[in-house]
């Protein structure tokens, strides 16, 4: 069955994303292509207006970002990340790199600096895209399910381009609010982070 | 692994795409360097996968799509990877690939200034409001007392020192903020290398460093 075939209208799943993904890095496929389009698309844009880009320029950098999913699909791992993470990722880079005209220092996780570690046998590739996929899923109840001060704290953190400290200052919360309130969030959403339940933090 | 890591929320800002530069250099150095840190980021930048899909989206322009699929075309073909690596040198083995990709492979190339058994070489110098360094202390040096306008974020890469917060080895990081008065001595035996983000200048508290903090300002 092709990736791109679908019942119904209803929103992707995890899952299903994931394996759009795979479809454009493996096979160039333009209907998978398509349906994360129509999926991503729009919430890169809205992600970037709250970042504060023009509405033209918002539309440019979606269609960019967009391109880049195209161009670096055969990289994504659904063992690493869920899609809608790995597509996070670029659109935040996209704004560092065009809104706040900066480098993005990312980190190498095959760093040749860091020495081998004595890790216990990783699990599956498939097993660890579907603890993935059910973090995702996970996540999203998890944050629905957060009191309203602290999913607004959250927020302005992925979405407004401020640091912690920053936040204190706009909302007038002593710093030691805005640090405890994240934290409270934090710990709340650790079960549904920690894919597979366990309490590794 | 590293016992001293960056705070959650200092992670969280990474994973966000919020911290300046200077500051995200540094973190992303400590993360290269700590796997801990590596999956505490994961599950950060899962939480903004989360977030991010969980946004209303906002109508993209008629066409938008076949706009992009047309870009494609055009662009499919000009862009070869360029990810060629080539094996790191003896400073590569010391500098995560982060802060490499700013110092270049040969840190002697850098150009160093020395005062009193300290080096520092100074980078990303254009970036408002912060003050980055390579700092390159002599083994069993102590530093002048003094204390911070803002904070001080360190990463020890080499050696290592001690103040009354703690002993920071390859890895820590080290963070100073007003409060901390404090007066760090590098370990005996291996110079201690390490990156430091101020954000404000330091100020020196010490006798010596009164009258150098005068010096300073004339």
């Amino acid at each position: 069955m092709s990736a791109a075939s679908r019942k119904s209208d209803d929103p992707p799943d995890p899952a299903r994303l994931s394996r759009l993904v795979v479809a454009v890095g493996e096979n160039r496929d333009r209907a998978a292509f398509a349906e994360l389009f129509g999926h991503f698309a729009p919430r890169i844009k809205t992600y970037l207006l709250k970042q504060g880009a023009e509405a033209g320029q918002a539309e440019e950098m979606a269609q960019e970002a967009m391109i880049m999913v195209w161009r670096r699909a055969e990289s994504f791992d659904p063992a690493k990340s869920a899609a809608s993470t790995w597509i996070f990722t670029i659109a935040r880079n996209k704004r560092i790199d065009a809104l706040r005209r900066e480098r993005r220092p990312d980190y190498d996780p095959a760093d040749p600096t860091l020495p081998p570690a004595l890790v216990p046998a990783a699990p599956a590739a498939a097993d660890r895209a579907a603890e993935l996929t059910q973090q995702a899923e996970r996540l999203a109840e998890a944050i629905r399910a957060l009191p309203e001060e602290q999913a607004e704290l959250v927020r302005m953190a992925y979405f407004e381009d401020k640091a912690h400290g920053q936040i204190a200052s706009e909302t007038e919360l002593p710093l030691g609010t805005v640090k405890s309130r994240l934290r409270l969030a934090l710990a709340r959403l650790r079960k549904a982070l920690n894919a597979g339940g366990r309490e590794d933090a | 692994m590293p016992a001293y890591h960056p705070e959650s929320e200092l992670l969280m800002d990474y994973a966000s795409g919020a911290l300046p530069e200077p500051v995200a250099l540094l973190v992303a150095s400590h993360v290269s360097l700590c796997r801990d840190c590596q999956a505490e980021v994961a599950r950060l930048e899962a939480l903004g996968g989360a977030l991010f899909d969980g946004l209303e989206g906002e109508a993209m322009a008629p066409g938008a799509m076949d706009h992009a699929l047309a870009r494609l075309e055009v662009t499919d073909n000009l862009e070869a990877a360029s990810a060629t690596t080539s094996p790191p040198s003896r400073a590569g083995r010391l500098v995560p690939r982060p802060l490499r990709d700013y110092l270049g492979d040969d840190l002697e190339a850098l150009s160093w200034k020395t005062r009193a058994g300290v080096s520092e070489a100074a980078l990303l110098t254009s970036f408002p409001g912060f003050r980055t360094r390579l700092l390159r202390i002599k083994a069993g040096t102590t530093l002048p007392q003094h204390t911070h306008e803002g904070s001080e974020y360190t990463l020890l890469l080499a050696g290592g020192f001690t103040d009354a917060s703690g002993h920071y080895l390859r890895g820590d990081v080290a963070v100073a903020d007003p409060s901390v008065d404090h007066r760090p001595v590098a370990d005996d035996g291996e110079d201690c290398l390490c990156l430091a983000v101020t954000d404000a200048p330091l100020r020196l508290t010490g006798p010596v460093g009164r009258y150098l903090n005068f010096l300073a300002r004339l």
